[in-house]
């Protein structure tokens, strides 16, 4: 059997026209442990595992694109219903969550320059802040979840349009925004304005829930030293995540919760 | 490791706590200011100022806290692409809810 | 060497070939060898089996499908029964055997191997991706035994959401699961084009194949995750009634449409581009020429995979959207023609003076172009508005779209199957009576779907079980068709297991086709080469391949 060896023997020349070609370091004498075997080097690993998790955020970005392309549509059908509705959000929470996330950001990208730089301690405490802050995320936000269901604002059978054709039997409310009352018709579409609300936020909360499991996993593994020997690619994958969710709440809040605070 | 890379396209930038703490300043000054423009009568602005300044910080999270502006020029046509089809089907979908109320040609 | 001159077939003196050993398959042994491999030709191998299972209970759906409109009262089943056969031979067919039959086959065997790497960047993903792949093919079957679902594969809203009590959530859930198997090889492809080629291996020497999978693999990230969110948003709808899609709580269900042709427009590109890939490499090898016009070949599949996203709403013409919507997405409509049409244009270019043979894969890759190009072109008709208003919601529709899908992609997969069946298994297919199967389906093809076209123009509606008496003498010979064409199936099963065992041994490159897959042994190594490739000629360089061989004689001498 000839071997493939006849269509090696032009390696000096082409070396340099791949533009992508990692062939250069493949006779590294120690290679690390965590290099998998169909990589020739660990800049190669490292550069592909980077690149999959963005492309894995663009099919986030196309997930969520759906929610947000019904969310602008209804918005602009209905938009009285959506001010009400809004109404019904608390901003103090709302912007206390926002500021929660976004610290829980900026922890996690100290937590990927401790990795970086190769400071356990540090990358413990950064997880586990960020853990944390998450946590927290999740606490006020079943805070305002529990508020929608005790007033009958969950979409469903259950629903309750009270609020909006009478805003004054919603005193706490109605000191705040004095809405006048929405035309039954109208009001009927609150529903779909709360629907989205649970849509959008719960499968933001659901990718939360997801990231804190993993932040878990790998406070537990940080703290056995596992990324702060080199091997960076997965904290700074699961920040690129982490951020995603982060610029996806900064989104929401200012669709769900900002509209017309004024009025 | 990663910061003794030899290539220099494949230089790995390391982003410092200095940078991170600006950053998040920012997005706390950015959160402020929207929440406080929401207040305010700005007639069709509100909504604009509102995704002006969520966009403004998102802008701010993909380039510093994604490492984006000091990425290679795939990640950043990956963002673009990205950007490119979710504006595909937010405005192409919308064009077509906003003239149904055109009526016929 | 058999060198005559109706063959470019060059195999190994039979005498003392031998099947090299190790290779991929003798490597290890035991199922969980393959139930745990990372070897994307293992895998490949696996969505191989899985696929051809699911597309064999979508075929005997399709020919109880044939059997009811053998006679224009609904007798065979009752009418609900045949809504969710035709629903599930849709659903079967498009998301568990169409979309990831050519790239997750051949396109996860040969990706590695063209370019010149080890394995897929990610070969866990690429494992994970058919688990899910099989989930979602198991979680269908068990909606359809218990109680099956009659929405059509479009999950139509309302329909879907407030009229029928069949499975929907089962069933949608089964195609969010199938749909993130697609996403993750299409992730997977993107990352290991970009990350894993040789040393010389630059974009404008990738083989079209990798080109037209790179496009596909777009259109599979960007899109199906639109398909997950509507999917998402028709169970909560049905679950929990959350109104989005209900017009009593001032939902609009074309909404629902607007997301679901979102991916869906996009995804009949998905069926087609790494079809269109195989089409190349062979038009290319049995005419022992470069592809004309290569890098327009290549940028038409990017081309495509752009435009794909902009044409979508021509699937809703009729369904109330905005007129000014329907003129636009009409014109957009026909420029995405314009690509496909470059593509085949190129191919006949291909053929002119080249030296063609016509082994099997050609005659599959001749019946694409022949039926593809229909296809397309009765594509352009229903993009112009006005013949669609007359035309959809016809058999004029059902034809259209198999003569893409079934007389498009699946020719190309079965060229695909046996142009690279030599290289996955080491051993040939018996050549006279592939090249039967091979007329077979194209008769049985054309004789099933071509009097659908008259039917559509004479306007016999789709998705009935029953129709008016004068349609009968078409759709017996639809029928009649599509016996020919099951027996056109089943002939490649038998004969490609039998060869398995007794076909003749290949050796490494009997095609004497240039790409790098064919300069390493068949079946190949794990780990594809034994030394790492270097790319330093073009594509499809013939000449190269000569003076290969020459300088193997000289040394062998
Ligand atoms: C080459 C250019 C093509 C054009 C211009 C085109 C155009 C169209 C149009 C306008 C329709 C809508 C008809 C209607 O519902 O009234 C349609 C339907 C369809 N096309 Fe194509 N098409 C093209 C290629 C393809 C390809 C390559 C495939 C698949 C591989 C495909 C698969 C389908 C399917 C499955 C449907 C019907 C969907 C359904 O309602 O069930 N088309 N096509
Ligand atoms: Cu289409």
């Amino acid at each position: 059997m000839p071997d493939n060896s006849a269509i090696v023997h032009g390696a000096q020349e082409s070396a340099t026209a791949a533009n992508n070609a990692n062939g250069a370091n493949s006779a590294h004498p120690e290679q690390p442990s965590y290099l998998r075997h169909h990589f020739n080097s660990t800049e190669q690993q490292a550069d592909t595992s980077n690149f999959a998790m963005w492309l894995f955020l663009l099919t986030e970005v196309m997930f969520f694109g759906g929610l947000f392309t019904a969310y602008l549509i209804y918005r602009n059908w209905y938009y009285p219903a959506f001010v009400a509705g809004s109404h019904q959000l608390n901003v103090i929470w709302g912007t206390l969550n926002t500021v929660v996330l976004i610290a829980s950001s900026f922890t996690m990208a100290m937590g990927v320059w401790c990795a970086e730089t190769r400071r356990r301690k540090g990358l413990v405490l950064s997880l586990t802040l960020t853990f944390v802050l998450g946590l927290c995320f999740l606490g006020i936000k079943s805070i305002e979840y529990r508020e929608k269901f005790e007033k009958h604002h969950v979409p469903g059978a259950h629903y309750s349009l009270q609020s909006f054709v009478d805003p004054a039997s919603d005193p706490e409310i109605f000191k705040e925004y004095h809405d006048k009352p929405l035309p039954l018709d109208m009001a009927r579409h609150t529903e779909i304005y709360f629907s989205l609300y649970f849509a959008m936020t719960g499968m933001h909360a659901l990718h939360m829930i997801i990231g804190i499991g993993i932040l878990g996993f790998m406070i537990y593994r940080a703290r056995a030293g596992a990324y702060t020997s080199g091997h960076v690619t997965f904290v700074e994958n699961f920040g690129l995540y982490w951020h995603f969710v982060d610029i996806v709440w900064i989104y929401l809040f200012a669709l769900l919760y900002l509209i017309s605070r004024h009025q | 490791m990663s910061e003794q890379t030899k290539h220099a396209e494949h230089e790995h930038h390391i982003v410092g706590p200095m940078v991170y703490v600006a950053i998040l300043l920012a997005l706390l000054v950015g959160t402020a200011l929207t929440v406080w423009a929401s207040f305010l009568e700005l007639g069709p602005w509100n909504p604009i100022i509102a995704l002006a300044i969520a966009t403004a910080k998102a802008t701010l999270v993909v380039l510093f806290f994604m490492h984006v502006k000091y990425s290679t020029k795939l990640t950043k046509l990956t963002v673009v692409a990205g950007i490119f089809t979710f504006l595909i089907l937010v405005s192409m979908t919308l064009a077509d809810y906003i003239s149904r109320a055109w009526g016929s040609w | 060497m058999n060198n005559n001159n109706n063959t470019i077939v060059d195999l190994p003196d039979q005498a003392t070939a031998r099947i090299p050993q190790p290779n991929f398959i003798s490597k290890e042994n035991g199922l969980m060898s393959w139930l745990l491999t990372g070897d994307h030709k293992r895998i490949a191998i696996l969505y191989l089996i899985s696929i051809t299972f699911f597309f064999f209970i979508g075929g005997a759906l399709a020919g109880l499908i044939r059997l009811e409109l053998l006679t224009p009262q609904a007798d065979l089943m009752a009418t609900d029964t045949y809504n969710k056969v035709f629903t599930m031979h849709g659903i079967i067919m498009i998301f568990l055997f169409l979309v990831p039959s050519v790239p997750a086959t051949l396109g996860n065997f040969l990706i590695p191997m063209m370019i010149g790497a080890k394995d897929l960047a990610l070969p866990k993903v690429n494992l994970l991706s058919w688990y899910l792949y099989m989930a979602g093919g198991i979680l269908a079957l068990y909606a359809m035994m218990t109680g099956g679902v009659d929405t059509g594969w479009t999950f139509t809203t309302p329909l879907s959401t407030h009229y029928v009590n069949t499975n929907v959530i089962t069933t949608g859930f089964a195609i969010f699961v199938a749909g993130f198997s697609s996403i993750f090889t299409g992730l997977n492809f993107i990352v290991t084009i970009h990350k894993m080629r040789a040393p010389g291996m630059t974009w404008f020497r990738l083989p079209l194949f990798v080109w037209a999978h790179y496009a596909a693999s777009i259109l599979m990230v960007l899109g199906t995750p639109v398909l997950a969110i509507a999917i998402v948003l028709v169970m909560l709808e049905r679950a929990f009634g959350i109104g989005v899609f209900d017009p009593a709580k001032g939902g609009d269900p074309l909404l629902f449409q607007h997301l679901f042709w979102f991916y869906s427009h996009p995804a009949v590109y998905i069926m087609i581009l790494p079809g269109m890939g195989v089409i190349s490499e062979v038009i290319s090898t049995f005419s022992r020429k470069r592809v004309f016009g290569y890098t327009a070949v290549a940028f038409s599949s990017v081309a495509i995979a752009v435009f794909g996203f902009f044409v979508w709403a021509h699937h809703m013409f009729i369904m109330g959207i905005s007129n000014y919507a329907v003129l636009v997405f009409s014109l957009l409509t026909m420029l995405v023609a314009v690509p496909s049409a470059i593509k085949i244009f190129n191919w006949a270019f291909t053929l002119y003076k080249g030296s063609i043979t016509f082994e099997t894969p050609m005659l599959y890759a001749f019946g694409f172009m022949g039926l593809f190009t229909i296809g397309g072109m009765t594509g352009v008709f229903l993009g112009a508005s006005g013949t669609d208003i007359h035309l959809t919601e016809t058999y004029f529709i059902v034809a259209h779209f198999h003569f893409v899908m079934v007389g498009g992609m699946l020719m190309a997969f079965l060229a695909g199957i046996h142009f690279w069946w030599p290289k996955i298994t080491g051993r040939m297919y018996p050549e006279k009576i592939s090249q039967l199967a091979a007329v077979v389906t194209f008769i049985g093809f054309n004789l099933t779907f071509f009097p659908q076209f008259i039917l559509g123009v004479l306007g016999m509606p789709r998705r009935y079980a029953s129709y008016p008496p004068e349609f009968q003498v078409l759709n017996v010979f639809s029928t009649a068709g599509a016996t020919i064409l099951g027996v056109g199936y089943l002939l490649p099963v038998l004969y490609l297991i039998w060869s398995l065992k007794y076909g003749a041994i290949a050796g490494n490159n009997p095609w004497q086709a240039t790409g790098l897959e064919w300069q390493t042994q068949s079946p190949p190594l794990t780990e594809n080469f034994t030394v790492m490739p270097v790319m330093d000629h073009e594509a499809y360089d013939y000449e190269w391949l000569e003076s290969q061989k020459a300088k193997e004689v000289a040394s062998a001498g």
